[in-house]
């Protein structure tokens, strides 16, 4: 199977791509709407800057060559979410070209290329008849299109996976693609042979899961019809989610002629080579190399690291409560057993809204490390701090008081006369168990060092 | 003096008041537009209040504008905001803008009366302006003759003194050709010297803004309170700040003219021998005229026809009823809503350019049209480069024929393909070119003499026209 991917990225600039509206997400119906985005007669576009900064920072995340000179194209087709009866896209020269995306096999996806451009309204169906909200017409997209070079369904479901996180770290998108600020459009083709076979395109996948089962329908699809020795039209489909099949929309014959012809209303975009640098020093930290610090420098385990990545809002909160600790990897376990498994479901762990800060948990982290709680009581401690506030620590970590360790010491050595008879026999060593036995009665409060001054003091 | 100065200093002078001129010129269209037809829309009640703005200006010693209180016209498909701007088609019928264009927005700030809004070939297609829906503008000259187009109207009313100035639009030739139908001066800018913000589009990389007026120093007084940047059209020149006003008088005493004998030979017998006549008029005044060959100026008009229909085809997708304008009484889709909108409302000619427009782009057909288009403009842009090395200004007739008989091209696919043959050129270059009387015809007719200069060279295409202007007025009779 050979799969192509055509990813669409709403990108999150504060003005529409055109105009000055805003492009803030919902709102009241046609509020956000001016001359220019809804296409009036005699109003003309102007491109907004930070659109093509937007898509510069997308090219060089995804390393593509950015071009100095690129041009805005117009593409026409009529339909009444479409304002103007053509889109304002880039066609032959786009802004972006050449790049690609690594895999987590290593495998590299080519990108073809990324080109701005500016979205439709949207219709609205509502007891039979047709409503038209504008609101969203003229938001900035960018297309991000990729070489034919995935080969199932975990490759398709990684490169999606990858590269909504890709464009969220470098801050273009926010990528929801359940609002629809990411869509994608599939190529799949099967062949037997090594020439690629005739590709199905399947339109709008409005999520990775639902995208995964459109390829493998697709594909088994075309495989079928291979087998049977039956041929396989280039169509452009649809994807049912109830039935889980695709479905024809249109085939080769009458498929659009978009007639796309240079836009004449505006001068072709330049970016210079040194702007071009600068917008790369204004990059933070890439996917991958955040993916390889935490693996090589912090120590993480591979499959911890790109658990916590996953959710930008998450990792911000790893890179803060594991600076200056000596094992963040202590950090990342309290974060992926504790409080993912309180913030149970993906939008929670999305938003990632906790009472406490990572500063506190920073603190509890210390406090493992200088083994003044044990790993153990960490855990219950931070599960208590979920609910009730950073004030948990402050409490129960008062060191116990003086006659509270006297009295777990003796208990200690009351319970463990073997112990006690090995460490009187010379095994230095076995004071250690001794105090382990105090750290567990006390439940980690206890003060390690402390307590094994006070068993010495005890059994001299 | 022009004649927008001397009324400016009239109402400085309160000889008039900006209320009684307005009142005169209302006056007078009501009277006289039933017959020329030069008005679709008239702004009574509008001009009214602005004249009275401006009385009070001049009554409390404010300073005013040379344009304050002077009664002018807007073509129809000029945005103005609260006023119906219709293309003259019937499916923009009742479409208010919610919106100024900026040339209108620059000349309101200025005080200039708005009388009304003009006649106009449906969405400026056509060179007799019969395609309106309301009919055609008829000529000052002769009710008998077409007005030219396709700012007919503003062409009509300004001739017929019907306003001070008009501002029309030219994608190729239509604010000149009716100018010289007509007989008053018309004034392509260069492309991006005026913003085409809120200006209907036709075809936008063709599409100016042009002045209409009844001699060179109120054109180039409109012109200079019109042009400039504007952040609004990101194809206006960003650094033109034109003060033509000041180059008027200047001598042209050596300066080169070049006239290419492919669009002289083009012209009726009557118009070459004007045009020549004229020729020397400049050659009295010290310049040089050098006759030369520029082939390149014939196989312009098929690329017109096929970069202008392309861009239009696209630019009139949008009239589709969902938002704006008229729409078909009934219907059981969207999909058919718009089909039976557009074909029901859409003039033929309208539809003629749409789908030759959608043909020289579809898929097969591209590169045979549309991409040859492109090279030959290209081409032509190249060899005016060169041309223009060697000469100040090139001098052409406007048209090759003087105004037709109303219905007379109707039917005439040809001539009236031909009528833009000298006009094309300037637009498919940006350049800016001007039409100006030189005479008439024994019908009486009046005959334009274009002279196109290179690009933001606008003072000195209205130098050279303020001074043949001079030279004619001391000769003849005009």
């Amino acid at each position: 199977m050979t799969v192509g991917l055509e990813t669409h990225v709403e990108l999150k600039t504060d003005t529409k791509i055109f105009c000055s509206c805003s492009t803030a997400f919902g709102g009241e119906a046609n509020t956000r709407l001016c001359p220019v985005c809804m296409g009036l007669p005699g109003a003309l576009p102007r491109l907004n800057k930070a659109v093509v900064e937007f898509g510069v920072k997308a090219g060089l995340a995804l390393n593509c060559k950015i071009s100095e000179i690129s041009y805005m194209d117009r593409k026409n087709y009529s339909y009444p979410d479409l304002p103007k009866a053509y889109q304002i896209s880039q066609f032959d020269v786009p802004l972006c070209q050449d790049g690609f995306l690594t895999l987590s096999s290593g495998k590299k996806i080519g990108i073809a290329r990324i080109h701005i451009e500016e979205d439709a309204g949207k219709l609205i169906h509502r007891d039979g008849e047709i409503l038209i909200d504008y609101n969203r017409a003229g938001v900035p997209l960018i297309e991000i299109v990729s070489e034919p070079h995935i080969e199932s369904v975990e490759e398709a479901k990684e490169f999606v996976e990858k590269l909504r996180l890709i464009m969220r770290y470098i801050g273009v998108s926010d990528c929801k693609m359940q609002e629809g600020s990411m869509r994608c459009d599939v190529n799949v083709s099967v062949s037997e042979t090594d020439e690629l076979g005739t590709r199905c395109e399947i339109k709008n996948m409005n999520s990775i899961a639902n995208m995964a089962k459109a390829i493998e329908y697709e594909a088994n699809r075309q495989q079928e019809l291979l087998k049977k020795g039956q041929t396989v039209l280039q169509e452009t489909l649809g994807f049912d989610e109830k039935s889980g099949k695709t479905y024809p929309m249109r085939t080769k014959e009458d498929a659009d002629d978009y007639r796309f012809f240079r836009e004449p209303d505006l001068p072709g975009v330049h970016i210079s080579l040194e702007e071009i640098e600068n917008i790369r020093k204004t990059l933070p930290e890439l996917f991958d190399a955040k993916l390889n610090r935490y693996i090589n420098d912090l120590g993480l385990e591979k499959r911890d690291a790109a658990l916590i990545l996953k959710y930008p809002k998450v990792a911000e909160f790893f890179e803060k409560a594991s600076t200056g600790v000596k094992a963040p990897q202590k950090a990342a376990n309290l974060i992926l057993g504790v409080i993912f498994a309180f913030l149970k479901t993906e939008s929670q762990k999305e938003e990632f809204k906790l009472i406490i800060s990572p500063e506190n948990l920073k603190e509890l982290v210390l406090m493992v490390e200088s083994e003044k709680v044990s790993n153990h009581k960490a855990k219950e401690l931070l599960e208590k701090m979920l609910s009730e506030g950073e004030g948990v620590l402050a409490q129960d970590i008062k060191a116990l008081d003086d006659s509270e360790l006297d009295a777990l010491c003796y208990k200690a050595i009351e319970e463990n006369p073997k112990v006690v008879s090995d460490y009187k026999g010379g095994k230095e060593k076995a004071i250690m168990a001794l105090v382990g036995a105090v750290m567990r009665a006390s439940k980690g409060r206890a003060d390690a060092e402390k307590a094994k001054a006070k068993l010495i003091d005890i059994l001299k | 003096m022009g004649k927008i100065l001397k009324l400016h200093q009239m109402l400085l002078r309160k000889e008039i008041s900006a209320k009684e001129l307005t009142e005169s010129y209302i006056a007078k269209v009501n009277n006289e537009n039933p017959a020329l037809n030069a008005y679709v829309r008239v702004t009574e009640e509008k001009a009214l209040t602005t004249a009275d703005i401006i009385d009070r200006k001049i009554a409390g010693g404010l300073t005013l504008d040379l344009l304050s209180g002077i009664p002018m016209a807007l073509k129809d498909n000029i945005s103005t905001k609260g006023i119906e701007t219709s293309c003259c088609s019937k499916i923009l019928e009742g479409y208010v803008p919610v919106y100024d264009a900026t040339t209108w927005h620059r000349l309101d700030e200025k005080g200039a009366v708005l009388l009304g809004k003009t006649n106009m070939d449906e969405f400026a297609m056509g060179c007799t302006c019969e395609t309106s829906v309301f009919g055609a503008s008829r000529n000052p000259q002769n009710t008998g003759f077409v007005a030219g187009g396709s700012s007919g109207g503003s062409a009509t009313a300004v001739a017929a003194d019907l306003a001070l100035f008009s501002l029309g639009s030219d994608t190729g030739g239509s604010v000149r050709q009716p100018a010289s139908f007509c007989g008053c001066v018309g004034l392509k800018p260069t492309y991006g010297a005026v913003s085409r913000y809120g200006l209907i589009a036709y075809a936008s990389s063709l599409d100016t803004v042009g002045v209409m007026a009844q001699n060179v120093e109120d054109t180039a007084v409109v012109f200079d309170s019109i042009s400039g940047f504007d952040p609004m059209d990101s194809t206006s020149q960003a650094d033109y700040v034109p003060c033509t006003v000041d180059s008027l008088e200047k001598s042209i005493k050596g300066r080169k003219i070049g006239v290419p004998k492919e669009l002289l030979e083009k012209a009726d017998p009557e118009v070459k021998a004007l045009l020549l006549k004229s020729l020397e008029k400049y050659e009295n005044l010290g310049c040089f005229v050098e006759f030369f060959s520029m082939p390149n100026l014939i196989t312009a008009l098929p690329a017109y026809y096929i970069i202008a229909c392309a861009e239009a085809s696209s630019n009139l997708g949008r009239y589709d009823s969902v938002r704006f304008g008229n729409r078909a009484e009934s219907f059981e889709s969207i999909h058919q809503m718009i089909c039976k909108t557009r074909g029901e409302m859409f003039g033929n000619e309208v539809k003629k350019r749409i789908m030759l427009g959608t043909f020289v782009l579809s898929d097969g057909y591209y590169d045979k049209y549309y991409a040859k288009a492109q090279r030959l403009r290209q081409c032509l842009m190249a060899e005016f480069e060169k041309v223009f090395a060697k000469y100040d200004v090139l001098i052409t007739p406007t048209s090759p024929k003087t105004a037709f008989k109303i219905g007379q091209i109707q039917n005439d696919k040809e001539a009236s393909f031909n009528a833009d043959v000298c006009t094309v050129c300037a637009n498919l270059a940006g350049l800016p070119a001007l039409s100006l009387d030189c005479g008439k015809d024994e019908k009486g007719l009046p005959v334009g003499l274009q002279i196109i200069g290179n690009r933001f060279r606008e003072s000195l295409i209205l130098n050279m026209a303020r001074q043949f202007e001079i030279a004619r007025g001391t000769e003849s009779e005009l």
